[in-house]
């Protein structure tokens, strides 16, 4: 996807799995990359394991929309089991993306979803989070495989991102355990 | 320098807030403020303000707490939502009544029942008779910007009137977004200092605050308030200006938007603006029609005649109402009318996002083609339309 185009991404994830912290950085190392962003959990009643929904918007023009997100141009699923009880690919726009955290390969997902004429891209992101930073918490592994798909910011500015997010509050390995995450996730996400 | 960062709407008028460094800041927690005034907290922990920041049991306490701080000389500000908002009401009054020029980010919220903590208008319009000035913000750049315009307009000699400066709940208090905010010495030199005439703790020259005033000087004092409010349109616009040399970013009453050339034009408060724009560019481009947006930043003052102004040349218009006067209809939409009074212009009202529900681009898209069929027509039949609403 040509980096230039207003990117329109939503989120769908279980409470607690850090999607609204990963929307919000996806933003934050725009704006730092010099693009305008946005991005919004989408608010009821929160409680873990429940579904959620966020939104991210990328962009060289300034932003002035505020609506949700419909037309997606990018759909992030950082939870497998909502393929069957959401409706995560409504809306999706007809050349759009969906990213998947999964141990399944995009032609397993696209046989569940069809989907023909996206691109499907998949991670275990999970698997990855559970070697580099020892918990199961698939959001920053997604953050880097998101930005290798769109293309809106180069590895090494997630990398300052998350310094500058997180440097205060998490410990030297494992912030190391989340810069290899997001590295990883660039090499080893597979698309079709 | 400014700086280019990426905040929600909270932080951004938190900085703003850090940047005034107010004397004294009384509030309360009430989602979606909250993490506007959590964010606030740090900053008075992390010894980057000099506040006396009070953390008191109520709202009502927050705002008596302020106005007693501001009657005593003290620069002060406070931050609320929705129930917060009401629970502060009967102070109001005695902060606009008493002339304290208190500095409040209202973060937009319904009201309950049923309870709801999203964004509508409800909270800021029913105080819109308290003698209170009130700026509206379409992104949290703005929010930002009005709240450190805020300080000026307030503080101003000529107006020393309370101000709230408005953030639209969720859609902007928690969305994060580039904005350019000041350096702080520049914004510190924007705002000046703030010296009261008379002070209640100046025991040198007793003076009497909080007086009882019945039938022979109530009237006096009220009439008073009534040229501050209008002295205000002047000061309103020109610290407009004058942030806009600072920065390159003018304020005044309203934002138009292609209204020059417009046949209709739709009028409104706060973030949907930005949406409206989008959806008057798709509109002109997609359909053929000549739409613009006029969006009002300054509600109180009301900028009647500058309304009237840029809605004289347009041939249809559609007011978006997110609150409800039960019984009359949209308050923005009968104060447009008012201001248009012996125009012939058909104008419907579109009321919409009760408790937060969405406003689609696409929604405003058919807004607009709505009204060129009220163009089209001459008349505006129904005249109050209700807007993604489950019939």
């Amino acid at each position: 996807m040509a980096s230039n185009e207003f990117v329109q991404i939503r989120w769908h994830a279980r409470g607690g799995q850090g999607a609204k912290t990963a929307a919000g950085m996806v933003a934050e190392v725009a704006v730092a990359a010099g693009k305008n962003a946005q991005a919004a959990p989408e608010y009821g009643a929160e409680r873990e394991g429940a579904p959620i929904k966020a939104y991210t918007r990328i962009s060289d023009q300034p932003i002035r929309v505020h609506d949700a997100i419909y037309f997606p141009n990018v759909i992030v699923v950082l939870d497998e089991t909502l393929l069957r009880s959401e409706d995560v690919e409504e809306g999706l726009v007809e050349d759009g993306s969906l990213l998947v955290n999964t141990k399944r390969s995009p032609a397993e997902v696209r046989q569940q979803l069809g989907l023909e004429g996206r691109t499907i891209y998949t991670i275990d992101a999970t698997g990855i989070a559970l070697e580099e930073i020892g918990r199961p918490i698939p959001n920053t592994v997604m953050i880097g495989a998101l930005l290798s798909v769109t293309g809106a910011a180069e590895v090494e500015q997630i990398e300052d991102s998350i310094h500058k997010k997180f440097g205060a509050k998490l410990s030297e390995g494992m912030l190391q355990g989340n810069i290899n995450a997001v590295r990883r996730a660039c090499e080893e996400i597979k698309s079709e | 320098m400014p700086e280019r960062v990426a905040k929600t709407g909270n932080d951004a008028a938190a900085y703003a807030l850090k940047q005034i460094n107010p004397d004294v800041v009384a509030a309360y927690p009430i989602t979606p403020q909250t993490e506007l005034m959590h964010k606030f907290a740090e900053y008075v922990a992390d010894g980057d303000v000099d506040t006396e920041f009070v953390q008191v049991e109520s709202e009502h306490s927050a705002m008596s707490a302020v106005v007693g701080a501001s009657l005593a000389g003290a620069r002060c500000c406070t931050a609320t939502s929705s129930a917060g908002l009401a629970l502060m009401w009967e102070i109001l009054y005695v902060a606009s009544g008493s002339r304290c020029p208190i500095v409040m980010p209202l973060v937009n919220r319904a009201l309950s029942s049923p309870i709801n903590i999203h964004c509508d208008h409800s909270d800021s319009m029913g105080a819109r008779d308290s003698g209170w000035l009130q700026l509206y913000a379409e992104n949290s750049q703005e929010a930002y910007d009005n709240v450190l315009q805020a300080v000026r307009i307030a503080e101003h000699p000529d107006v020393m009137l309370p101000t709230m400066a408005t953030l639209d709940g969720f859609i902007l208090s928690h969305t994060i977004e580039a904005l350019e905010v000041n350096e702080d010495d520049v914004a510190k030199e924007f705002i000046g200092e703030y010296k009261r005439d008379y002070s209640l703790i100046d025991v040198e020259n007793p003076s009497t605050f909080g007086p009882l005033a019945l039938q022979n000087y109530y009237f006096e004092y009220k009439k008073q308030q009534i040229d501050a409010m209008d002295a205000a349109r002047d000061v309103v616009l020109e610290v407009g200006r004058e942030y806009g040399e600072l920065t390159g970013r003018d304020y005044g009453f309203l934002d138009s938007y292609k209204c020059e050339d417009a046949d209709v034009i739709m009028v409104g408060l706060g973030s949907t603006m930005g949406t409206a724009k989008e959806a008057a560019d798709r509109v002109r481009s997609e359909n053929g029609i000549a739409a613009g947006v006029l969006k009002v930043r300054c509600f109180r003052p009301f900028p009647a005649s500058e309304i009237a102004d840029a809605l004289s040349g347009a041939s249809a218009i559609g007011v978006m109402d997110r609150s409800v006067s039960f019984g009359l209809g949209g308050p923005l939409y009968h104060e447009v009318r008012s201001a248009m009074y012996g125009s012939q212009t058909p104008t419907a009202d579109f009321i919409y996002g009760l408790g937060g529900r969405d406003i689609p681009l696409g929604d405003l898209k058919d807004i607009f083609v709505q009204l060129d069929e009220i163009r089209k027509e001459g008349k505006a039949e129904p005249d109050v339309r209700y807007v993604g609403l489950r019939e």
